[in-house]
């Protein structure tokens, strides 16, 4: 260590973006570019130079064109905005359900974990026969209860999705409040919710960090596969699961279905990428 | 003679669930008087920190604690949870043997020496509570307070991190300080060094302290009294002085000659043989008969309480036998 005098602890030092990037192996640098090649899709499609994806712009049915980069569907609408604007529906959603499902799964988990006793047991039991469901089974069944719609989607898939994350907060918690630094904290004379909150929660992140950004993708597919099956947006919504659904009916021009799979395609692809990159950043035991 | 702070009285911790329970702290007694320096001195599992963590009820809701501790009057033991935390850190501070360990490591020094002083004092301003801090820093010698305070627990020494230790239990002007193996997770030279600045400190502020280890020599030049313990009890009590020149116990004894000596010419280490017993699997009678030399067949079946024997008191049924002159 040098000599600890002119260090400021809080500054960065200059470049930490760029060395953190090229700590980043090659996928996970494409990944990073995937992701944001979509955020920022989502933020500006509208303004881009392309056809409306709800008007009728062609003749029906063409294969990919000069005029018509992925062609036209049934209905003669361009394939290329129709999926590019696929993605205003799809990402905010998968965002807010991981986001739901990584804050209400995380709460209960460190509850559970800290708490014990009687608390752990309920908790813990909810999230075991949620987990015993088939989860694409479980997310159809309340989607179909609450009637089709993205919004009841999400509601379907949070509720398949945050016993991953309680058990992933409560297993971390377990570990970490044994350490003796929590002991420490109590034999201060800290309280347990601020033992919780300041001297565990921030020790467990880690894992969750990861497998949130890994199950991006997954919720991105299971959003569209809620649509394959008519759960989730309704035509004319040009979403990606109901988009595949309409080409899987005209098998043969199969560029209808080519744009909006290889859009999940490459979100779930990147979204892995990503998130193996950062567990090789931050988990160095599973590096070597 | 003083008011004792501390009076413990039959402290007994057992742990298990339903019919099995194990007892690792068997009736313990002492007393400590403001200001004053109790080493207790044992082998690992001898049940020195679990008596210390009972006391402070930081052990797992599994164990069980009988007996009394009372403090300024009022018993430890019994206190709610609300009130114990209110004791815990402002009027006993803790001192942990890895100090690495016992910070967390996600937050700067500084920030948990002030949150230290902020619990248990909640009208003093942030600014004011910094300040605190950066003195603390300097009182337990540590250069640059004002920087070190914005780093983390990383980027310190273990002798450093140790003195943060120090400073964070002191933060809010502690009666009682306890200390439990300060300087085993530290080099030798550094050992010196923290335990001449635990004195220092104690001393100017006048407070008790309880100092754990395994090490005879940490102890010697600070306690005022000794504490043996074995196997959950106190094997043998008394001041530094008459453990060191006439101890009676022949545990005492293996100990002391087991201590490397540095005047006259070397020789072989002297080891104390076998392990201590596990506390499922206690011997009938001293828990000491099976490693001791000096055992007799009364020795297994019946257990010696404390007992003054010339100037210590001994648990050790042939501690008048066993003079100055024998070997140990």
């Amino acid at each position: 260590m040098t000599d600890g005098a002119d260090i400021h602890p809080t500054a960065r030092k200059p470049g930490a973006w760029r060395a953190g990037w090229a700590r980043l192996p090659l996928t996970g640098q494409l990944g990073v570019m995937i992701l944001l090649f979509w955020a920022v899709t989502v933020v500006t499609v509208q303004f881009w130079p392309l056809a409306e994806p709800l008007d009728m712009v062609g003749r029906r049915l063409q294969p990919p064109s000069g005029d018509h980069w992925l062609g036209t569907d049934a209905l003669g609408r361009d394939v290329l905005s129709r999926t590019l604007h696929g993605a205003v529906y799809t990402i905010p959603i998968a965002f807010a359900v991981v986001l739901s499902a990584v804050t209400i799964g995380s709460t209960f988990g460190a509850l559970a974990g800290f708490f014990g006793g009687w608390v752990d047991a309920v908790i813990m039991r909810a999230a075991d026969v949620t987990l015993s469901f088939p989860p694409i089974l479980l997310a159809m069944t309340v989607a179909a209860t609450l009637g089709p719609g993205l919004q009841n989607a999400a509601i379907a898939m949070v509720i398949v999705w945050w016993p991953i994350y309680a058990r992933l907060m409560r297993a971390q918690v377990l570990e970490v409040r044994t350490r003796e630094h929590v002991e420490a904290a109590v034999a201060g004379g800290a309280g347990r919710m601020r033992v919780l909150t300041v001297h565990v929660l921030p020790l467990c992140w880690t894992p969750t960090l990861i497998n949130a950004t890994m199950d991006f993708g997954q919720v991105a597919l299971l959003a569209a596969s809620l649509s394959f099956i008519g759960l989730g947006a309704a035509p004319p919504t040009p979403e990606w699961g109901s988009m595949i659904s309409e080409g899987a009916a005209k098998f043969y021009s199969w560029w209808i279905a080519f744009g909006p799979g290889m859009a999940i395609l490459s979100i779930v692809l990147a979204a892995s990428f990503v998130g193996d990159a950062l567990r090789d950043i931050f988990d160095k035991r599973s590096v070597e | 003679m003083t008011a004792p702070l501390l009076e413990v009285t039959g402290l007994t911790t057992t742990f298990g669930t339903g019919g099995k329970r194990a007892s690792a702290v068997r009736g313990l007694d002492f007393t400590l008087e403001p200001g004053k320096v109790l080493g207790i001195v044992g082998e690992s599992g001898s049940g020195k920190s679990v008596a210390m963590m009972s006391m402070l009820q930081l052990l797992a809701p599994s164990a069980k604690v009988t007996g009394s501790a009372i403090y300024k009057g009022r018993d430890l033991i019994t206190m709610g949870p609300r009130d114990i935390r209110k004791i815990r850190g402002k009027e006993i501070g803790c001192i942990f043997q890895d100090p690495l360990s016992a910070f967390n490591p996600v937050k700067t020094i500084g920030h948990q020496i002030v949150e230290a002083i902020l619990l248990h004092d909640s009208k003093i301003s942030k600014r004011a509570a910094t300040e605190h801090a950066t003195s603390l820093l300097a009182d337990v010698a540590i250069p640059q307070p004002g920087e070190r305070l914005g780093q983390y627990p990383h980027e310190f020494s273990g002798g450093m991190r140790q003195r943060a230790m120090i400073a964070m239990a002191l933060a809010n002007g502690p009666n009682l300080l306890i200390a439990d193996e300060p300087t085993t997770a530290l080099d030798v030279t550094v050992q010196a060094q923290i335990l001449d600045l635990l004195r220092k400190l104690t001393e100017e502020r006048g407070i008790a302290t309880i100092l754990i280890t395994h090490d005879l020599g940490v102890v010697a030049g600070m306690a005022d009294e000794i504490m043996v313990m074995y196997a959950g009890r106190v094997v043998e009590r008394g001041s530094a002085e008459a453990i060191f020149y006439d101890t009676r116990h022949p545990y005492t004894r293996g100990l002391i000659a087991a201590m490397p000596k540095l005047d006259g010419p070397g020789e072989i280490l002297r080891a104390i043989e076998g392990t201590p017993p596990s506390i499922w699997t206690r011997p009938p009678g001293c828990s000491f008969a099976p490693r001791c030399s000096f055992a007799i067949e009364a020795c297994r079946t019946t257990e010696p309480g404390l007992r003054r024997v010339g100037e210590t008191e001994t648990a050790c049924m042939r501690a008048e036998e066993l003079d100055k002159g024998m070997p140990a």
